[in-house]
């Protein structure tokens, strides 16, 4: 268990160092030049690419943000492994889900 | 004419306080004289450990001024800043009573991750020969000068936290066996390391790095352990 | 029977693996609520905007400033874990946490630079 937690932890990291610096160059793009709702969803809406990438980092972030929370808890919380563990899983969950409806709501609807 | 320090000592066992006692400054006075003072001339009822007085045998690690340390190495003009010295047990190990400290949590998770040499030869068989620039030797040589004083688990917040956490120093013996040709411990010692409280709870804060007497460095031996725990179960050597 | 003030958990570095942990937990608090202001856009684009201006507030702005540096922070407190971890042991990690910091800094105040 803490093998895989380890690898998929470290791994999800890694994947997200390119995607983080993506991400900081679209804020700072919108920020730049005041983009409305209508100019960053006519920009989303139907796109491959960005549903790919948000998609894979709702995934990525969701499973890195999940174990992250579980070890700290485990550390910092009376939760002992188990109870850190569950309330790890739902959170994860609730990420990927979340995500995934964010990631529909500006690519499809 | 120095004048006295005031010192803080820890009495008692978990429950108890510190006591304040006035004791002479002089030169190149160590924290363990400033002890051994209190103990002899003040309060015989102080207990407290040391053995070589000489920085080798690492017995006399106390929590001095907040930080672990070797007591028979700190000069005190270089942590009593303001004339004051506030002295208690080792952190994260049970009390027995006042600056002594039960070391039997520290040996047994040295125990459990399998930092014990595991022969592979009998003496009716050829030696190896180590070469002492061999990758291996080298990287067990740099983590080998362990003496098990303990300050590095008692800096270690990760130890702290994680009651299963088997810290610093048994887990860089683990690694120097693990980079020993003669020891056959194998993927047996791989898994003990990954187990739960093992390599991977490290969250590299290095406060082991900075305090370890002998100038070791846990943190590094440690991240060697996740990359060749993180190979071994790729490969299917050991389980998750 | 805690020891006061220890001292060695001011050094550089065990700050910069704290901030790394509660940049990760604020980031983690952030994310539920960042998806389900980007999900009002299922509601149509108006709702959506309507949001985008509130969120044009000075004091949404100086936020969001913060945001950018806590993912900035955590981001590269978690090159130097990888760092660490894979790679062979460098010395000088201590200034480069430092400037990791500063860096953090640099780039929430170049935010907050173009939205002011």
């Amino acid at each position: 268990m803490n093998v895989r937690l380890y690898l998929w932890q470290r791994a999800t990291a890694a994947l997200m160092v390119p995607l983080v610096l993506v991400h900081i160059a679209v804020i700072f793009y919108a920020a730049r030049n005041g983009m409305t709702a209508a100019d960053i969803l006519s920009r989303t809406h139907g796109s491959i690419v960005w549903a790919s990438y948000y998609g894979l980092f709702v995934a990525a972030a969701s499973i890195h943000a999940a174990i992250g929370v579980r070890n700290v808890l485990a550390e910092w919380s009376p939760l002992k492994d188990r109870g850190a563990s569950q309330f790890a899983i739902v959170f994860g969950f609730l990420l990927a889900g979340l995500g995934a409806r964010a990631v529909f709501a500006v690519v499809l609807s | 004419m120095l004048g006295d320090l005031s010192v803080s000592l820890w009495r008692g066992g978990k429950e108890g306080r510190y006591e304040t006692y006035s004791v002479p400054q002089r030169q190149s006075q160590t924290v363990l004289d400033v002890v051994t003072f209190v103990q002899r001339h003040i309060d015989p009822t102080l207990s407290y450990r040391f053995a070589c007085r000489v920085g080798v045998c690492g017995s006399c690690a106390m929590t001095v001024n907040g930080r672990p340390r070797w007591t028979c190495r700190t000069h005190v003009s270089k942590v009593a800043g303001s004339g004051r010295l506030e002295i208690g047990p080792l952190e994260n190990l049970p009390v027995i009573k006042d600056l002594a400290t039960d070391m039997e949590p520290f040996f047994e998770k040295w125990q459990k991750a399998q930092g014990v040499f595991a022969p592979s030869k009998t003496r009716h068989e050829t030696i190896e020969q180590i070469r002492p620039d061999s990758a291996a030797r080298r990287l067990a040589d740099a983590a080998i000068e362990c003496i098990n004083c303990g300050v590095c688990y008692a800096a270690c917040d990760t130890v702290r936290w994680n009651a299963d956490y088997l810290g610093p120093a048994a887990l860089t013996r683990a690694w120097t066996l693990l980079n020993d040709e003669r020891d056959a411990g194998g993927t047996a010692r791989l898994q003990a390391v990954a187990a739960a409280g093992g390599c991977h709870a490290c969250h590299s804060h290095q406060s082991c790095q900075e305090l370890c007497p002998q100038t070791l460095n846990p943190t590094a031996a440690i991240a060697g352990l996740k990359r060749r725990t993180a190979a071994a179960y790729l490969k299917g050597e050991i389980k998750a | 029977m805690i020891a006061r003030g220890a001292m060695h958990r001011g050094s550089a570095l065990w700050i910069a693996a704290l901030v790394h942990r509660l940049s990760g937990l604020a980031l983690a608090i952030f994310l539920p609520l960042h998806f389900l202001a980007l999900g009002l856009a299922i509601d149509g684009e108006a709702k959506l905007e309507g949001f985008l201006r509130w969120t044009d507030q000075p004091l949404v702005k100086f936020a969001e400033g913060g945001l950018i540096f806590l993912l900035t922070v955590h981001l590269l407190g978690g090159l130097r874990v990888l760092v660490i971890e894979n790679f062979d042991w460098r010395d000088g990690q201590k200034q480069l946490a430092t400037l990791a910091a500063a860096l953090s800094a640099i780039i929430a105040f170049f935010f907050l630079a173009r939205v002011f």
